[in-house]
């Protein structure tokens, strides 16, 4: 019975003690800028998170070494909170939620994913608080939320991209496409090129559509029907760990031709993944690392020596969100120390944000709050770094 | 007083909680725990149905809690709420209040005939077989979706936002909380009053031994039948709920992965106990949320608990008992009826 009872008592201690973990303290210095980073720490895409955070920790340690962000006259010292959403969407409102309820952020950057971002958007956008998506392409996430940013180019303007580029570059006149089903990113691109290529050499153009499901190994099937299509091409929107064993399948199978991808190749693994096969394909993306000038070699140069790895997209564009959060603040004015017209102050800067020079680029954002920026196409050369081959503009 | 006792605490505290939402004394995101907290209640006690008492092994409820969070989603949306693909509301939003538990409760039933696709199949098989099965439904019901253009496909769907905003015009109270309780509430009566009768001594007739239940008259093909239908159905219930919680729904947030949660809640409360189920996904929920600072270290922590659980305790925290048999001395205060 004592022994029952002990149990008891300890099964109320962890309950008592995971409640008052939740009752976090909220409230802060009134020197310091607090901003929220919801991103995925743990579950599918655990890199991309670490890139997140890695980027925001290298600009933090920037500002703070130098005293701290300036606003108005008065140096203001950041703190940053990260949450993870373990890649799940209602761990990402539940993050939201703690950012903006317990933590008292001023602004949130992320989540990254679409399947987090559209839902943490919401809930941003009811309790008044902005968010940067560095990475989400899904137009849901900030349709009609005049709370809600994203840093990323959409894919309605990434998929005439690709088709303008590889009708120049390859010479081509039709085309085979292979895509994720289960992927809305993957799908979505997929369908808004079959529809550009087909509108620009005509119906029928696009030869094969062939889809595949998360997590599937063998493509074979799909890769023997494209190949018997003899497209002048294959395009494949698909993310860096499938396009390692499409591209390497394709080959096995015959296949000379070339690819073109999108900016779900652009990580650091995809050339370790994949090697020699993918060599000199094309693909269409936020920033080229290798040739960088400027800002963007700067970035890339102190963010390979700090961790050991050129940064990827979500890095780049993370950083780029944090920094128009905190060119928002700056440009507000002053801080004010209630939170929600602070809230207020930098959403309102940050929709009319004129000109914003980027590591991924020129940027500004539209009336619906989705950047106007430019794409460029790189190209994997013999040593494995993604090159500028091409700049395109809206 | 004893006979009542249960009940009232029961009420006084759901009745605390919907107040302490409505006068702000708990923030938003305390809010929206508990309220995963219920959805996760009613996940674990639905799957203890078919996993605890009727000793089957499912490892596919995300499946069915994927039919009722879509099939309630788009009853709402399509009848308040102005949509791209459905086009106008077909009623008055302000009846959102009334129509919501329906709406719910309509997910709860398509997933319930959903279940008949596990219940036919296990008439004859049963085990590891029959858990392949279930696994097996669970991708049906995903890429079932994903291939659904209409619903949004692999996008996802959403509007239920709207639904919610218009149930707040009308009275401004915590809507989502109360229904969600409710919802809590229901799942946990109906459990209760479903294993004390024959029914439920049927199932554990089956989960005991098949052959002899049905020499004593059980008729196992029904029971089955029954205790698959019910336990999906409350699943749907759960997906309706946290559907509209989050006001977005996504077919790949339903996949093996919310399956195994599940699983994990069940086994971490004691099978055939509901006390047990309920105790595990308060604790499950609130471990998840304050281990989150830790990142990475959480899925070394919160596995680990399970290994150490099933070492020195592998019948869950509960075994197979009520909370009232663990702890006698509680019967002094409330009888658990």
């Amino acid at each position: 019975m004592k022994a029952l009872l002990g149990k008891f008592g300890l099964m109320v201690a962890l309950l008592l003690v995971s409640a008052f973990m939740l009752v976090g303290c909220g409230g802060g210095d009134s020197d310091t800028i607090k901003i929220g980073f919801n991103i995925p720490m743990t579950g599918d895409i655990p890199k991309v998170g670490e890139a997140s955070k890695y980027a925001a920790e290298m600009l933090k340690e920037d500002i703070n070494s130098k005293g701290g962000l300036e606003v108005g006259g008065k140096k203001y010292k950041l703190e940053f909170v990260y949450e993870d959403n373990e890649s799940k969407a209602e761990s990402a409102v539940n993050a939201a939620l703690k950012l903006i309820e317990q933590d008292q952020v001023a602004a949130i950057v992320g989540p990254n994913s679409s399947k987090q971002a559209v839902p943490a958007g919401g809930t941003c956008n009811d309790n008044r608080v902005p968010m940067i998506s560095p990475w989400s392409t899904n137009p849901d996430t900030t349709k009609d939320r005049p709370w809600v940013f994203r840093a990323a180019f959409l894919d309605p303007f990434q998929g005439p991209v690709a088709v303008n580029f590889s009708a120049k570059q390859f010479g081509a006149k039709t085309a085979g496409v292979l895509f994720d089903i289960s992927n809305d990113y993957s799908k979505g691109l997929a369908e808004i090129f079959r529809d550009e290529w087909n509108k620009k050499f005509g119906d029928g153009a696009v030869v094969a559509f062939e889809s595949h499901g998360t997590k599937d190994q063998d493509f074979s099937a799909q890769l023997t029907k494209i190949v018997a299509a003899k497209p002048d091409f294959i395009f494949v929107p698909d993310n860096y760990n499938q396009v390692a064993l499409i591209i390497k399948q394709a080959h096995d199978l015959g296949w000379t031709g070339p690819f073109m991808g999108s900016d779900a190749w652009g990580s650091a693994e995809l050339m370790t993944l994949c090697g020699d096969d993918c060599k000199g394909q094309f693909f269409s993306t936020h920033y080229a690392a290798a040739g960088a000038k400027g800002d963007t070699k700067v970035f890339i140069d102190r963010y390979t020596k700090k961790y050991g790895y050129t940064p990827d997209d979500v890095a780049a564009l993370t950083w780029d969100a944090t920094r128009l959060v905190l060119q928002a603040i700056q440009d507000a004015g002053s801080v004010d120390s209630d939170i929600h017209k602070e809230r207020k102050a930098i959403r309102d800067s940050l929709s009319s944000v004129k000109q914003f020079a980027g590591v991924t680029g020129n940027m500004k954002f539209d009336a619906q709050g989705d950047p106007i920026k430019c794409a460029v196409v790189v190209r994997i050369d013999e040593n494995g770094q993604f090159v500028f081959a091409e700049s395109v503009c809206p | 007083m004893q006979k009542y006792a249960i009940n009232i605490a029961f009420f006084v505290g759901c009745l605390l909680i919907v107040l302490a939402a409505q006068f702000g004394m708990v923030d938003l995101y305390v809010q929206s725990v508990i309220m995963f907290m219920g959805i996760n209640i009613i996940l674990s006690s639905s799957l203890n149905i078919v996993n605890g008492y009727m000793g089957e092994f499912s490892c596919g409820h995300a499946a069915f809690m994927c039919v009722g969070a879509y099939v309630s989603s788009v009853v709402t949306v399509v009848l308040f709420a102005q949509n791209k693909i459905f086009g106008a509301p077909i009623l008055p939003p302000d009846m959102a209040v009334l129509f919501m538990p329906l709406a719910i409760l309509i997910g709860g039933l398509v997933s319930a005939v959903v279940g008949i696709l596990v219940a036919v199949p296990s008439f004859k098989t049963r085990g590891d077989y029959l858990a392949i099965i279930t696994i097996a439904v669970n991708y049906m019901v995903i890429s079932g979706i994903e291939n659904l253009e209409i619903i949004g496909g692999s996008r996802g769907f959403m509007g239920m936002k709207q639904v919610v905003y218009a149930m707040s015009d009308v009275v401004n109270i915590p809507w989502m909380m109360i229904w969600t309780i409710l919802g809590t509430v229901f799942t946990i009566w109906i459990i209760r009053r479903f294993v004390s009768s024959t029914y439920g001594k049927g199932i554990s007739a089956i989960c005991q031994d098949e052959i002899a239940a049905e020499i004593m008259s059980v008729n196992t093909n029904k029971m089955k039948l029954v205790a698959f239908m019910l336990s999906s159905g409350l699943a749907g219930i759960a997906g309706g709920l946290f559907a509209h919680v989050i006001g977005y729904v996504n077919p790949q947030s339903f996949n093996i992965l919310k399956s195994t949660e599940c699983l994990v809640m069940v086994y971490l409360g004691g099978m055939g106990s509901l006390s047990g189920s309920v105790l595990s996904a308060v604790l499950f929920t609130l471990l998840l949320e304050a281990l989150r600072p830790l990142q990475i270290v959480k899925w070394v922590i919160i596995p680990l608990i399970l290994v150490l659980l099933m070492q020195f305790r592998p019948e869950g925290i509960l075994g197979n008992k009520e909370l009232g048999d663990v702890f006698p001395r509680l019967k002094r205060y409330c009888r658990f009826k």
